[in-house]
């Protein structure tokens, strides 16, 4: 039985990457679709990496960042997390609500529904992607945002799983709307026993 | 003077002028303790409330409340401070999202833990600033005593 990320094959982690990379474009143009607007979407990066890895290569533990917690239930059983730079909160503010140039650490509570609904349609989508393809039943709870330090955001994950390891699959998203580039980086953790589960659909284990 | 980091899962012990500093403590708690006397201060960021409750064995004292604040003492004792002239300053055990389904609530038991294990060392709680929706960077100085606590939409204050 799988204890931690540490133990995944590369076989494995290619088929994680490639969970990613389906899951990020059907986010992606779901988000497109809402927006009314192209989505160029890059190519996802996605690798296994530690906490602190994520944290240093977002720009450090105090960078604020817009958290989006989702957590997984069904088949796969878990936590996602959709870590969005300002540019992604600016853009969807001044398309639906003509709103420029706010300030994420300041939104009020409309402004935040907004972009926690997003949110819920994106990671919604994304795991639609996953069911698809799997053929796992994954249901999603109503998801929860905060607009906060990187590193305080990241605790959440970091100490809910701190059993299984300090390691998880991250998606590192870059798209562009209308020209402007949104990082947007996806965290995907399932608990072990539903990560067995998916390497066993996917016939790598 | 130098600023020192303290990590997750991490301790430090330290003298004026040089300061003490953990950045974006979300649902971890950040013990500060000090001996006025000497000048030996001391932080410590603690992530799960219980040692006892672990399963994964390897797992470091520095993770716990109820092992690192001891290991912390400790530590101080043995660069001079006096055990019974330490007094505490805490900050963190946030609930940084607010569902239902936060069935941990990892932050206050975090705060209840530390407490407990402050209780039982005997240090008294000079300052608090724990608990509600969002992250805390803290520096403490040695120096002067001051827990100073950021926060993204709070601004800082000094306790």
């Amino acid at each position: 039985m799988l204890k931690n990320y540490d133990e995944l094959s590369p076989v494995a982690i290619d088929c994680l990457r490639e969970i990613g990379n389906i899951g990020s474009g059907s986010a992606a143009s779901s988000l497109s679709e809402m927006l009314g607007k192209p989505i160029d979407m890059k190519v996802p990066n996605v690798c296994v990496l530690e906490y602190q890895q994520i944290i240093d290569t977002m720009g450090g533990p105090e960078k604020i960042i817009t958290g989006i917690l989702v957590r997984l239930q069904g088949d796969i059983k878990g936590m996602m997390m959709f870590l969005l730079e300002d540019s992604f909160a600016q853009v969807v503010l001044s398309t639906f609500m003509s709103a420029d140039n706010v300030q994420v650490t300041n939104l009020d509570d409309m402004q935040l529904s907004v972009i926690t609904e997003m949110g819920n349609i994106m990671a919604g989508s994304y795991l639609r992607a996953l069911s698809t393809l799997t053929g796992l039943t994954i249901d999603m709870d109503i998801p929860s945002m905060t607009v906060d330090m990187l590193g305080a955001i990241m605790s959440v994950p970091i100490i809910e799983f701190s059993q299984v390891g300090d390691k998880v699959l991250f998606i590192d998203d870059g798209f562009a709307i209308d020209g402007v580039d949104i990082k947007s980086n996806i965290i995907l953790i399932p608990e072990m026993e539903s990560l067995e589960t998916l390497m066993k659909k996917l016939g790598v284990m | 003077m130098a600023n020192l980091t303290i990590g997750i899962s991490d301790l430090k012990v330290c003298r004026p002028p040089d300061v003490l500093v953990t950045y974006a403590l979300g649902s971890c708690v950040g013990i500060c303790l000090l001996d006025s006397a000497t000048g030996v201060g001391g932080m410590s960021h603690i992530m799960l409330p219980d040692s006892t409750q672990a399963t994964n064995g390897s797992a470091t004292p520095m993770r716990f409340a109820d092992t690192a604040v001891p290991m912390l003492v400790n530590e101080m004792v043995k660069q001079g401070a006096a055990r019974s002239r330490l007094k505490a300053k805490i900050a963190g055990g946030a609930v940084m999202f607010a569902t239902a389904s936060d069935r941990f609530n990892i932050g206050e038991r975090n705060i209840v833990a530390v407490k407990e294990a402050l209780r039982k060392e005997g240090i008294p709680i000079v300052a608090d600033d724990t608990g509600l929706n969002y992250g805390r960077t803290v520096f403490f100085y040695p120096e002067t005593g001051i827990m100073e606590v950021r926060a993204a939409s709070k601004g800082n204050k000094q306790l």
